[in-house]
């Protein structure tokens, strides 16, 4: 029945080609753990690619339940970690999920790094990873702040004392973030969560797309 | 063919022309949705007016006081009455000075004589940083700034503040 289908699209549109180019290449035998067990630090880029997905659906099931605003924000978190079955469960793979991401980009960065990776011709590459690090910093700062309580709110205020700090722009970029010259309040939680939702996840999409055409494009790199 | 020399060919022509209104098209797409963004940086900030803290400018002694209100805030949609305090003294020439509680090292709330082994010091729990009594932070430790001061006025006796003045570090 499956195969059917397949083959009712594929007559008609030839995907076997655009499959092939995705997912069907061969594993060079010095990446691969099976042969040189030393081989799963190059499991590291693909371990942050499978937790940034985790991140992307339990952020869209935990959005079901979240309101972005100062009355509510707190409750509607209370409520799906004491009252809806399972969902303390999804917000608990986004909080852990959030520092885990972290920490495998960062043994991704030191493979690259010590390996010498990033050398010619994947210096652009490097570049790109260094702009997703960005934006995954970009999305723990904003993300802290949603669930409204204190913790949240004094890191954010800390956070955005921080860009304040900025020269020349400091202070214009500190309003630009919190939507308000003096509180953190109802727009800083607004603004937030649209740059957590959907700014900050749209770049990074555009820079996971770039990241994974010059790996592919390029070859991984060759053995020490 | 005329040995005319060509500037522009057809093709080019067009290229320029579909470019020129796809930029145009894509500019007027964007111009809203920025200017929306940024409206924040580009508003004034609502200068706080002053506001009457409920105390007698004759209540008011040498030694400072602490003292509570509430403000009107406005937070886009959102009206709240978050509450202030301050510690209130007269100077050695009568006038009246007010200073903000918050630490500027990392913004606990300091209280006067708050520690029994700093008399006449303005004395912040959270890591032992210390002002004397104009507020001017003590070196040696924590805050680099002494205390800011409030934006004060006298009507009809009573004490009016608004907002916090920053002041340099000493």
């Amino acid at each position: 029945m499956l195969q059917k289908i397949y083959d009712w699209i594929d007559d008609r549109v030839d995907i076997t080609p655009i499959w092939r180019d995705i997912a069907d290449h061969e594993v060079p035998e010095h990446v691969n753990p099976a042969h040189h067990f030393s081989a799963f630090v190059y499991c590291f880029g693909g371990l942050t690619f499978f937790v940034t997905v985790i991140q992307i659906l339990s952020g869209m099931f935990l959005t079901m339940y979240y309101v972005p605003d100062i009355e509510n924000a707190w409750k509607s978190v209370y409520y799906l970690q004491t009252e809806v079955a399972h969902a303390q469960i999804v917000r608990g793979m986004h909080h852990w999920g959030a520092s885990v991401v972290i920490v495998m980009l960062l043994l991704h960065t030191l493979r690259v790094f010590f390996q010498g990776a990033y050398k010619k011709p994947r210096e652009l590459n490097w570049m790109v990873g260094v702009l997703i690090f960005f934006v995954m910093l970009g999305l723990g700062f904003t993300g802290y702040l949603l669930p409204w309580d204190n913790k949240a709110y004094f890191a954010t205020q800390v956070g955005l004392e921080m860009a304040q700090q900025v020269p020349f722009i400091g202070e214009q970029l500190k309003i630009l973030l919190a939507g308000d010259a003096s509180i953190v309040g109802a727009q800083t939680l607004t603004r937030f969560f649209a740059i957590h939702v959907f700014f900050l996840p749209a770049a990074l999409f555009g820079l996971l797309a770039a990241h994974f055409i010059l790996i592919r494009k390029q070859g991984i790199s060759g053995p020490l | 063919m005329s040995d005319k020399k060509q500037q522009v060919s057809r093709r080019q022509f067009l290229n320029y022309t579909l470019t020129g209104v796809g930029g145009f098209m894509a500019a007027g797409l964007l111009v809203s949705p920025l200017r929306m963004a940024i409206d924040p940086v580009l508003k004034d900030s609502a200068s706080g007016e002053l506001v009457n803290v409920g105390i007698s400018v004759d209540d008011i002694t040498d030694v400072p006081t602490r003292i509570d209100w509430t403000v009107e805030q406005v937070d886009g949609w959102y009206k709240s009455e978050p509450s202030r305090s301050a510690w209130v003294y007269k100077d050695g020439n009568g006038d009246i000075v007010a200073l903000s509680p918050i630490c500027t090292h990392l913004g606990c709330v300091v209280s006067w004589e708050g520690s029994d082994a700093h008399p006449d010091h303005f004395y912040c729990p959270c890591h032992d940083g210390l002002y004397t009594k104009d507020g001017v932070n003590v070196p040696g430790t924590p805050p680099l700034a002494p205390l800011p001061t409030f934006e004060q006025e006298i009507r009809d006796g009573m004490l009016f503040l608004g907002n916090t003045i920053d002041r340099e570090g000493a």
